[in-house]
Formats: structure tokens, sequence, C-alpha cells
């Protein structure tokens, strides 16, 4: 009820703030173009799709910049998949600014960590999975966060109402596990279930080439684990989210053209405590044959020591990436990578470019591939997934 | 009497300066245009950058820039992206130190996400324009070792002509050769020989404009590459000069805020 009370609080709040004049709105609009190269795993599954998709950014700010307001609303209407078009508010908060400290409320995004092929250790905000396969994508998550500033680092405070559940395919969508998720049906360990309030500390700290972050998050876990049910005589995946305690170590340290990264966590809840870890390196070549190009190698293996029962495809496996950056008037970028599992051969490869046409237009390509993926492996679920993905965006 | 002392003293200086070899009178002129800058706190401005290529096509940049002096090191600065539009939101924050390397983060709107980059690429373009990065970072007296070439006209002002050469062996210049205006020292021309020490680019400032009375800050810079035909034109608006800036101000806290 009081959670009812803050969001109608703001949003009204927020209407008068975003009529007043001097604030600003960009964004973009994009039309997603997806060819799948196989037949689908189940035939109820759908073949190549159109999507469209907008988001729109409110920034407001006053009193010398202490304090803002910012309205991120996201829509994406899909053509084939009625659970991907979605509308989510990727943020609608106030921050106001301090000497040596910071207050946000309302409705905000986070990210935490160093690696690229994983990310092991940012936990505030749940995974938007039905935007993007990589699950970078993710829903805005209602916070209240303080920050304090000192010499020996940064103290971040959060307090989580309002869990958000993961998104997942629809049973006609693509890039879904073999049995469909029955999203409407989750089940939580606490009995408090989405009304459970989680909290998160997180100090962090920059020494000379040395970028450091501990956390520490006790709630409700943003990965669930599946229940496996018959519903309607067919088999469906309920998804269970359980309470958790994770802390997360991440760790930088750039050494001229080295980056060396390292992500580690250690969670309790879901059965066993489990410790995972990625770690690696990106080197960066700085104008390959006098040329403006600059090529980075990426190199990173992923941990998780509960083996063939983690929920993730990773736990034993490489990843080996390389990016192109053209550093041309189009902010030309290519970046391409494989994950291979050191223990069953299987492999995922992508490969994701980026190009400005003009001044408003961007275009985006990405594409997936699987490939030799064993059985038993859980990524056997996108087998027949392989697909190449065209965006094109203009931005206002 | 007291006119008569500064005579001597300027006679002086002047004897110093012209019987010094050429190394020492480069270096001189470099530490009295760096001590001419010194003092300024903080500044705040806006820059547009236009890139033409050989065929004419253009395209624009908008940035905001922020800068903060530090005692005893190279300046903090950090620079907030408008446009191009798909780009916006994104803001990079450097600590530039007097000897070895930079410190530089990189903030990414999309995913909130701030990213530690390496400094090493001092050569690279910046933002797809003709100017490199270092030719961006602020400018320390110890970047450089000097050697005076000569006096010589520059328009309607007369220059020292000071060549200087990068220290750090990742620059993607030899050498450097700029015309110092001698009565406010500071740079009119500026040409950028490559690694293979031909002519790359040249660098022409433009309408300068004096702030509080003592400091030049060009609304112009003109370069242009010789190898390629590019030109990029950096256009400075809304200098201002002690707006209370502090290091609180160029944190990872403030990046992720930047706007």
């Amino acid at each position: 009820m009081l959670l009812r009370i803050f969001l109608a609080w703001i949003f009204v709040s927020s209407s008068m703030l975003v009529n007043a004049a001097d604030g600003e709105w960009s964004g973009y609009i994009a039309t997603e173009w997806r060819i799948f190269i196989d037949s689908p795993a189940d035939p109820v599954q759908h073949g190549d799709n159109t999507s469209l998709s907008a988001q729109a950014e409110y920034y407001r700010d006053w009193n010398a910049g202490k304090q803002s307001f910012r309205f991120t609303p996201f829509l994406r209407i899909d053509g084939r998949d009625n659970q991907r078009s979605h509308f989510d508010i990727r943020e609608l908060n106030w921050t106001s600014v301090h000497d040596n400290w910071e207050f946000t409320a309302g409705i905000g995004k986070v990210f935490w960590g160093v690696t690229e092929s994983q990310h092991l250790v940012d936990i505030i905000n749940q995974t938007d999975l039905i935007e993007s396969t990589d699950g970078e994508e993710k829903l805005g998550q209602l916070m209240f966060k303080l920050n304090f500033a000192r010499d020996w680092g940064n103290i971040d405070l959060f307090v989580l109402p309002g869990f958000r559940e993961r998104t997942f395919p629809s049973r006609t969508g693509r890039l879904r596990s073999q049995a469909a998720v029955a999203v409407n049906s989750a089940e939580y360990a606490s009995s408090q279930a989405r009304d459970h309030i989680d909290a998160a500390i997180r100090w962090s700290h920059s020494v000379g080439d040395w970028d450091v972050g501990v956390s520490h998050f006790s709630g409700t876990s943003r990965d669930p684990r599946f229940r496996s049910t018959i519903d309607k005589g067919r088999a469906v995946l309920i998804p269970v989210y359980e309470t958790i305690d994770q802390t997360g170590l991440d760790l930088q340290a750039t050494k001229d053209d080295w980056l060396w990264k390292l992500e580690v966590i250690s969670r309790s809840g879901q059965g066993e405590r489990y410790t995972a870890a990625t770690g690696g390196f990106e080197y960066s070549l700085y104008g390959i044959s006098e040329s403006a190009v600059d090529l980075g190698l990426i190199a990173e293996y992923l941990f998780d020591d509960r083996d063939e029962l983690s929920s993730t495809p990773f736990e034993d496996d490489l990843f080996l990436g390389a990016r192109l950056a053209f550093n041309d008037e189009a902010s030309s970028e290519l970046l391409a990578g494989m994950i291979v599992d050191l223990d069953n051969g299987s492999r995922v490869m992508s490969v994701e470019g980026s190009r400005r046409i003009g001044d408003d237009w961007k275009i985006n390509l990405e594409a997936r591939f699987f490939s030799n993926i064993d059985p038993q492996d859980s990524l056997i679920n996108f087998q027949k997934d392989d697909f190449v993905q065209l965006e094109l965006a203009w931005y206002f | 009497m007291k006119l008569n002392n500064l005579l001597i003293v300027g006679f002086v200086c002047f004897a110093s300066l012209a019987s010094a070899n050429p190394e020492q009178k480069g270096l001189e002129i470099a530490i009295e245009a760096d001590k001419r800058e010194t003092d300024f706190g903080d500044t705040t401005a806006n820059m547009t950058m236009l890139l033409k290529n050989r065929h004419g096509e253009e395209s624009s940049r908008y940035i905001r820039l922020r800068t903060l002096e530090v005692d005893g090191d190279g300046d903090k600065s950090m620079s907030v992206f408008d446009r191009p539009r798909d780009v916006k939101g994104t803001a990079f924050l450097s600590f530039t130190h007097k000897t070895g390397s930079d410190d530089q983060w990189l903030y990414l709107p999309a995913l909130k996400r701030v990213k530690r980059i390496s400094s090493r690429n001092k050569s690279g373009s910046f933002m797809g324009s003709e100017f490199a990065y270092e030719d961006i970072s602020s400018q320390e007296v110890e970047k450089y070792t000097y050697k005076y070439i000569k006096d010589e006209p520059c328009g309607e002002a007369d220059c020292f002509v000071v060549e200087r050469d990068p220290v750090d062996e990742l620059s993607g210049y030899t050498r450097q050769v700029a015309w110092i205006n001698k009565k406010e020292y500071r740079p009119e021309k500026i040409d950028f020989y490559d690694r293979k020490n031909s002519l790359l680019k040249t660098l022409t400032y433009k309408d300068y404009q004096q702030y509080l009375g003592k400091y030049w800050r060009a609304n112009e810079m003109y370069m242009q590459n010789h190898q390629t035909g590019k030109t990029t034109l950096l256009s400075w608006t809304d200098y201002k000069f002690g707006t209370g800036l502090t290091n609180r101000d160029f944190d990872k806290n403030s990046l992720k805020r930047a706007r």
C-alpha cells in the first residue's frame, strides 16, 4: 500500500516537473529485423521477425545541477511475440547532490562490474531478458540510494522495494527454453513474495591503477531457479525466486595497454552456498598498421563451482573476443566473440557491430550462433535459434 | 627611479634570454607561457567540432567541458557529449599527470556503466576528428623538450618559433613547431610532424579573447590534416572562470550524473 502511495506521489510530482519549461527530451525510435537461420525447435515458435522500439528520456536539473529529475520510458511493439511487446519505466527519479553525499529516490538503473563476457556482480536491476539475449538490458528498479563520498572511497546504500520479475519469451517466442516459462505463475521462497524489501551496500574506490568494488546484496534473487511442471497438458517451467545473500568483488588493474579484470561472487540461499567468477584481460593495440583502427583482444575465464548444476551455462568456459574501433566519423565498431565450454566443447559465437549514418541515424548488427552444443548443456535450448539481426535507429 | 629599476630588470631578463642556448630559451618560453596560465582555478566551456572530409562532407559534435586546476599536477577534466545524439550523455573523465600515464574513465549512459580505460592511446583520434587525444589534453611543461629556433612575424604579432619534442614515446609526433606570441605567450599556430618526420597537421588559433584580464582563450581552433585533406574546426563558447568547481565535480559519481 505504502509503495502504491509512493509511486502515485512520484507520478504526480513528476508530471508537474515534466510540464515545466526548461527540461529537455531526447531518445530514439528503432526498427529491428531478426532473421533465424533454422526452423524453430518447436513448430509453434515464430520465424523471422520485425519489431519496433522507442525510448525517450526527459531530464531537468535546477539549483546549479544539485537537484535533478530524470524520466525514461521504454516501449517495444513486437511483430510475433506478445510478451516481447512491453512497456517499462527505466528511470523516474529525483537526485539531490550535497558536498559529501547524494540521495536518489525513484526508479533507477545501476551497473556494477568490470568484465565483458558476463556480469556476475551486477545485481540491483532485474534483467529484461526478452529485450536482449546477452542480458545487458535491464528493467527499472524502485530504489532509495544514499551515497557517501570519502577519501577512502564511496559507500552506496540501497533500499530496494518492489521486486521485478525477469521477462521471458512467450510460447511462440524465440530463444526460449524447450518448455516455455510460465511467467504468471512465479513462486517465491519468502512469504512476503515480491513485497520483500531488498537491501544492498557497496564500497568502491580508485587507487592509482586500481579500481575496486566490494558489495553485498540481501534479498530476492534476480535470477530464478525453475521448477518443471505440466500445465494444460504442456510442460512448463515455473520461475522460483529465492531469498539470497550475495557478496561480490569487482577489480580492475589498468596497466598500460592491459586491462586486468576480475569479478567474484559468493551466494547463499539457492541450495548450497556457491562461488562464481569471471576473470581475464583486455589488451589493446592502437592504430594497427598505421591506420586509425584500434584492436582490443579480450580473454576471460568463466567459472562456477556448482559445475553442471549451475543455473548458467558458463561453469568452466573460456571467452575470446576481438573488438575493432575504427575511430572514423561514423564511430564504426565491431565486436566478435566466442564462449567455449571447456568440458563439452559447446560454443556460442556472437558478432556485434554499429555505425552512425549521417548525424541522427545508427545501424546496429547483431548475430549469434550456437554450435557443437552438447545435449547436456543448457544451451541446447537455443540450438535452432541462430540469428542475424539488423536494427536501424533514429535519434532525436 | 622606479622606472629605471624596471628597465634594468627588464634588460637583465632580456639579456639572460638572449644569451641562453636554444634549449634553455625554448624551455624558458614554455615556463613563462605556463606561468601565465596558472591559478585559473576552474573553467567551463562549450565546444562544437565541425569535421569536414576532402569531399566537403560535414559532421558535427557538441561537447561540454569542465576543467579543474590541480596544484603540482596536471588538470582534471570532464567532457560530456551532447551530439551526435546516439552518444548523448556519454562522458569522459581524465586526470592528467605531469609525468606517467593519465587516469581516464568513460561513462556509457545506455548501460549506466563506468569503464576505466587505458590512457595509452595518445595518438588516437578524438571522436573521429583531426585532434588526437594528446592535442586536447592538458599541456604541461614536462611533456616536451624545447628548442628555440627564431623570431618571426605571425599575422599582426611577433612570435617565437619553438620546436617541442614530445617526451612520451607513445606520442604520434616526432616534433611540433609552435609559433608563440611574444607579447602574450599564447600559441598562434602549431605544425605537427608525424613519426616519419613529415608534416602531418597544422593547428591555427583564431579570435583570441582575454578572460579575467589575464587568461587568453581562442574562440576557434582550426586543424588541417595535410596528408588526408580532412579538417576539424573547434569553436568555443560560454567560457566561464571561477565557477566554484571542486574535486567532487570530477569523480565517478559526477561522471554518472554528468549531463
